[in-house]
């Protein structure tokens, strides 16, 4: 195609072609990356729960209790996927728009949106393009809230990896948005969530 | 002193307020990686030696894993280009930006990119470029440059940045780290939504299926890639690993080698434009593979360089790295990685940096924390080397003569004879021998009494 492209092309193989030998893949099993257990656990969803706090998100199986959060946080307004929004219209403690509206970014105090999977050994949520209904829902406001499956709650990265499909853009968020860059002091919430949560149901 | 190089210059002259926030900064990270990396794995040596061999292997097999990328990428929905060197790469970026009619963009942090210089490429050619990694926009208003591959303002203060700020418009004087996040949260959130283009690197390329992983704490790659219809992703062509399955073995090490971290907050898998059904994110998705003399490293002995994975742990172990900071380098990649790496990409610039591999005393840890494993020190032995065949007067000065001591160790005979007449030493005295190194060694240290002497005699005798 481009002169740069064959260059590069060309420019490889004369540096590779004197090798008397190459290296082989190492052939390795994912177990050499699953770490050691953090305690015991009855379940994934109980191991999830442990290391999502440790990450510094935070656990919910409850939808009142996270209302009451919300509630408390003094966040009532923001956004919803309209696929989860028969889970909150009940509630007259806070309101939200199921079409993320741009010109109100700086007013959505939360943003409601599916998780594909948790990582267990890590506390991550996995976020999935296709099932991510916008993924400014997910990224602008101070609390970003993923709603997920017990079931898609899987042990390690390998099995996550394993989940991956076809899609365009996946995102592992383990803890919120931070930075030590002054000073090397955490400060949590820098251009994405402040405050991340999962919210894991039946 | 005559035997101080450039770099022992620039650590004597260090402002002692940084040179503790680089001392504090790379130790606190460098026991911290200690810390998770015994907590979670009964042999974290294994999972770096095979993370190494992964690495070369792909390295050795380039051209086919790389051709592997792109069709995979096309395949994705992608537009894959091609840049020999800086130049090629910055024209590119701002022919995709012309050809798109874009006037703005938002950028995450790219190490490739403070190699060609393209944000004041870009910027004099009319464009508007914001860095939104918090680092890098104190830098950016600056004028400054990284100090660290992590961490990029290591060497700055919560003073200095508040007066930046104050400068810049973004508030009355605060020095509260929190007050600065968020005055830089709100500041770039607009960026972010008028922005035509978002440009990120790459931490990894999985060639298999033609994902780009991006490694963030903060989260401001996943806003280039949120309200802008434009994604350009600029990659050295060495970032390439064969399959999304290894990639359980690089995330796993990056994050823990680095800061300590388990995971790094955000990894995101990049395969191409948004989703259709998805109402944000880019519609057009442009992959830039970039050579920019990596092709020269791999064809030198000191292709395993090319594995590196940019995670800062050999920085923060450095004895060297830790008294001089990363500026005192003198180019875009500081410590031991970029004691290697900066000679071999400065091309027939090179004797100008020959001196940089001399800035290390050999210890070792660099390649013992390394999560790929790099044998740093031979490869400095390499380059030191390298720097003396080619006779690089930048690796010479300062330096004392070791003709003497080579003669010596070259001659057996010569050897012998000064071996037994040893004990001489004892009543010569040394601290007035006219050498510099000689001198400036027994300021702080005082010779023992020689006692060898002996062996051949006794080797030679023994029943």
């Amino acid at each position: 195609m481009s002169s740069d492209r064959e260059k590069i092309f060309s420019a490889i193989r004369a540096a590779l072609d004197p090798l008397p030998e190459r290296t082989a893949k190492p052939d390795w099993d994912p177990s050499l990356v699953i770490c050691n257990p953090s305690g015991e656990f009855d379940s994934l969803t109980a191991q999830f729960a442990d290391k999502l706090t440790f990450a510094s998100s935070r656990f919910f199986d409850q939808v009142d209790a996270l209302i009451a959060f919300l509630v408390k946080e003094g966040s009532t307004y923001g956004y919803c996927d309209p696929a989860l929004a028969a889970l909150f219209e009940g509630s007259e403690a806070i309101a939200f728009d199921t079409e993320f509206d741009h010109a109100k970014i700086n007013d959505y105090a939360f943003g409601i949106t599916k998780g594909s999977a948790g990582i267990a050994e890590s506390g991550t949520i996995m976020l999935k393009d296709t099932q991510t209904s916008a993924r400014l829902g997910a990224l602008a406001p101070w609390i970003h809230i993923a709603v997920l499956k017990e079931a898609d709650i899987v042990p390690n990265i390998p099995a996550a990896i394993e989940r991956f499909g076809d899609d365009p853009s996946i995102i592992f968020a383990t803890g919120p948005s931070k930075t030590a860059d002054v000073e090397g002091i955490l400060i949590e919430g820098v251009h994405g969530p402040g405050i991340q949560i999962a919210l894991v149901l039946p | 002193m005559k035997t101080q190089q450039q770099i022992d210059r620039t650590a004597r002259d260090l402002d002692s307020e940084v040179h503790d926030s680089n001392f504090m900064g790379a130790k606190l990270k460098s026991e911290r990686r200690y810390a998770t990396l015994q907590r979670d794995y009964d042999d974290p040596d294994k999972l770096r030696e095979t993370a190494g061999l992964v690495k070369q292997h792909t390295l050795e097999h380039l051209d086919t894993y790389l051709e592997q990328a792109e069709a995979s990428f096309k395949r994705n929905g992608a537009q894959v280009h091609f840049a020999v060197d800086d130049d090629a790469v910055n024209a590119k970026v701002l022919s995709i930006m012309n050809e798109a009619g874009a006037h703005s963009m938002v950028k995450s942090k790219s190490m490739l990119t403070e190699e060609t210089h393209m944000l004041k490429f870009l910027e004099k050619n009319g464009k508007e470029v914001i860095e939104t990694d918090l680092g890098e926009f104190i830098l950016q208003i600056d004028d400054d440059h990284p100090s660290h591959i992590v961490t990029p303002i290591v060497h700055k203060n919560r003073r200095g940045i508040a007066k930046s700020f104050e400068r810049e418009g973004l508030g009355d004087y605060n020095d509260d780290p929190e007050t600065i996040t968020r005055r830089a949260r709100k500041h770039l959130r607009q960026k972010y939504i008028d922005a035509d283009v978002g440009l990120t690197g790459g931490n990894f390329v999985s060639a298999e299926s033609g994902r780009i992983v991006l490694v963030t704490n903060e989260g401001n790659a996943r806003f280039c890639m949120a309200a802008n219809k434009i994604h350009i992703a600029v990659i050295g062509i060495e970032k390439l690993v064969p399959t999304d399955r290894d990639l359980g073995l690089f995330l796993n090490l990056i994050g823990r080698s680095g800061t300590g971290q388990q995971l790094t907050v955000y990894n995101q898998f990049i395969k191409g434009p948004k989703h259709p059904g998805q109402p944000h994110g880019p519609e057009q998705m442009h992959v830039i593979f970039v050579d920019n003399r990596r092709t020269e490293v791999l064809a030198s002995d000191c292709r395993e360089i090319l594995r590196c994975i940019r995670c800062g742990a050999c920085l923060n172990v450095c004895p060297i790295y830790r008294q001089s900071g990363g500026h005192a380098y003198r180019s875009v990649y500081p410590g031991p990685v970029g004691a290697v790496l900066s000679p071999l990409l400065a091309g027939n610039r090179f004797p100008e940096l020959a001196d940089l591999p001399k800035a290390s005393s050999l210890c070792g840890a660099c390649n013992e924390v390394c999560p790929v494993n790099i044998p740093i020190p031979d490869l400095l032995l390499r380059l030191r080397d390298k720097a003396k065949r080619e006779g690089a007067k930048e690796a010479m000065k300062g330096t004392p003569s070791l003709v003497m001591w080579a003669t010596l160790c070259s001659q057996p005979t010569m050897w012998k004879t000064a071996l037994s007449m040893g004990h001489t030493m004892n009543y010569i005295p040394t601290e007035l021998v006219p050498h510099p190194s000689a001198k400036s060694w027994q300021g702080a240290r005082k010779l023992p009494k020689f006692q060898g002497g002996e062996f051949r005699k006794w080797f030679k005798n023994r029943k």
